[in-house]
């Protein structure tokens, strides 16, 4: 397909590239969001630099997909990020959840292990997502691809140098990270997954089978984890599947914050 | 290596007047360069000073980037305030050159930070309650930074003129980027107009603090005199605010706004503006960190210092496995 217009007059083909846009969308939406709670806080200044850079590109990301999306006929992007509620919301649940004890502006006892672990998975689940979706029958989306694979790449630089650094350091480290690890893996599934209705994209040629991406994701994690002194636990989907709209309360306080202005009056201009 | 011979057997004094020579004619001087005490010393003090201020700087703004009311928004704040980490970055690795001779490391700045002894920029105390605070901040508070920076785009101190170059470029984005916040919340509803004129009435006295005193007397001390002299800046701080009401009056009057100063007129015959002074035993208080925000930002800073301290500790030279 070419373009939204030609989309838009085959409703099978339009139901799947939606929804797997709203996927793509909600994930990197709350990630950035979540990542940009972290400004000012991170080990170092270098860093708050790097992270915030990665957050920026992340949101720059959602923000492509919500045009995306809202080309497609789903309403306006700034309304589709803002003003959804969570039951809306495809996002893996790992995503949502709160950096750690605190809030982002009162004693944010936050985690930089967990920060580490979930931002190095997504990023590789996102990694493989993203070679897949250059080759979409959506060329608007394949042409999305290849732009953020550009940025995408020093993500995943960038944190698998954190994490296998932090696994093999002295001190406390190989410890906090892995119980990182064994907190991402329980919803790590979560992200993995293209939900119920993963088959129809494949088959639409929009992106190739959950089974495929989730075999390379593991092959690429092997690869990293097989000098360590550490294995990859099972990936498990705990909590529930965040492609069926099931989330948890920290969605509705990252929603509540992050949308706080906008709700104060939705049509006016910001 | 004759010549390092020869200026090695030069007194103090030679070196001082052959310092004071280069720097009066307009040349650079480098970090690894023979420099008087007090130079460094005021330079070392400045630097920190502007690097810490950055990095404080970034936390009014911390609370309004995931707030910011649309994508657009959002992804315009996020790199404004990672331009101003960036800054501080960069003025760190200038102050910490500084330093070096002293056998003093970026650890110090923070320590310092964290005691209260290395003090930050005054209208980073102040609270920031509302998005209009958001686009205030980088349309007045950035504003009033290009103006200081840019007066110091010439400084005898080669690195810092340099990092300025690249800093007063990107605060011009700064300025635009909240400019063009106010810009939307002037052409807005009742209640988006009234945000702006809340921060400019909640911002106004800090605004003028900015420059700091006029001179030594209001608030017993000043660096200005020292710093001009070493060809570091070259206006006086009321020249600086003179430079700022010029520029920003006009603007903050024809969005229909108010200045919360009964008395602001200009005096066509001494050509300047003639204001309220802000209270200058108030503004010692703020940047003794008495301010309203003071205790939180700090706290804020410490708490994500001690909370990753094993991460410092990871990354430390006998922290990896060899």
């Amino acid at each position: 397909m070419k373009s939204a217009q030609e989309a838009q007059a085959d409703p099978k083909y339009k139901t799947a590239v939606t929804e797997l846009l709203y996927q793509l969308a909600d994930d990197d939406f709350i990630i950035a969001f979540r990542g940009s709670e972290w400004l000012g806080l991170a080990p170092h200044i270098e860093e708050d630099v790097a992270f915030s850079s990665i957050n920026q590109d992340t949101m720059g990301h959602a923000a492509i997909y919500y045009q995306l999306l809202e080309a497609l006929g789903e309403g306006d992007a700034d309304a589709l990020a803002h003003d959804r509620e969570a039951g809306q919301r495809k996002n893996a649940i790992l995503l949502e959840e709160v950096n750690g004890p605190g809030h982002y502006l009162k004693k944010p006892l936050y985690d930089w292990a967990f920060a580490v672990v979930r931002h190095y998975f997504y990023a590789q689940a996102k990694k493989v997502r993203i070679e897949s979706l250059k080759n979409s029958s959506y060329q608007p989306l394949a042409d999305a691809a290849v732009k953020i694979n550009m940025e995408l790449y020093y993500h995943l630089l960038h944190w698998k140098t954190w994490f296998t650094q932090l696994v093999t350091a002295k001190g406390e480290a190989p410890e906090r990270m892995k119980n990182a690890i064994d907190k991402v893996c329980e919803d790590m599934e979560g992200v993995l997954t293209l939900g119920p209705k993963g088959a129809n994209m494949a088959a639409l040629g929009l992106i190739e089978e959950e089974k495929l991406l989730t075999q390379r994701w593991h092959n690429e994690m092997e690869k990293v984890f097989e000098p360590l002194p550490i294995s990859l636990p099972p990936v498990q989907a705990k909590r529930g599947n965040g492609r069926e709209g099931v989330h948890t309360e920290d969605l509705n306080s990252a929603l509540a914050t992050l949308g706080e202005v906008y709700k104060q009056d939705p049509v006016a201009s910001w | 290596m004759s010549t390092t011979l020869s200026y090695d057997r030069l007194s103090e004094e030679e070196k001082h007047s052959q310092f004071m020579e280069r720097i009066e004619s307009g040349e650079k001087i480098e970090a690894d360069d023979w420099m008087p005490k007090d130079y460094r010393m005021t330079l070392i003090k400045l630097i920190s000073m502007h690097g810490i201020s950055e990095i404080m700087g970034a936390l009014p703004e911390k609370e309004w980037v995931p707030k910011a009311p649309s994508l657009r928004r959002k992804l315009g704040i996020m790199a404004k305030v990672q331009d101003e980490m960036g800054h501080g970055q960069l003025l760190l690795r200038v102050a910490e050159d500084l330093m070096k001779p002293m056998g003093k490391t970026r650890e110090e700045i923070m320590q310092d930070l964290f005691r209260g002894d290395l003090k930050f920029h005054n209208v980073f105390h102040m609270p920031a309650p509302t998005w209009g605070d958001a686009g205030l901040i980088g349309w007045l508070v950035d504003g009033a930074a290009i103006i200081t920076q840019t007066n110091m785009l010439k400084a005898s101190y080669g690195p810092y003129a340099r990092a300025l170059k690249r800093i007063c470029a990107e605060e011009v984005f700064h300025a635009q980027h909240g400019e063009a916040i106010i810009m939307a919340l002037a052409e807005g509803t009742e209640e988006q107009r009234a945000l702006i004129q809340d921060a400019i009435d909640r911002w106004w006295e800090s605004l003028l603090m900015f420059f700091g005193p006029a001179s030594a007397t209001t608030t017993g001390t000043s660096k200005q005199d020292t710093t001009i002299k070493y060809r570091i800046r070259t206006k006086t701080n009321e020249e600086l605010r003179q430079a700022f009401l010029d520029k920003y009056i006009p603007r903050v009057l024809s969005l229909g706004l108010t200045i919360p100063d009964e008395t602001l007129h200009y005096d066509k015959e001494k050509q300047q503006w003639v204001y309220q002074q802000p209270d200058w035993n108030e503004f010692k208080n703020i940047v003794r960190n008495n301010g309203p925000k003071s205790k939180d930002r700090l706290d804020l800073r410490i708490t994500a210092y001690e909370n990753n301290a094993w991460v410092r500790e990871a990354l430390s030279p006998d922290g990896a496995v060899v």
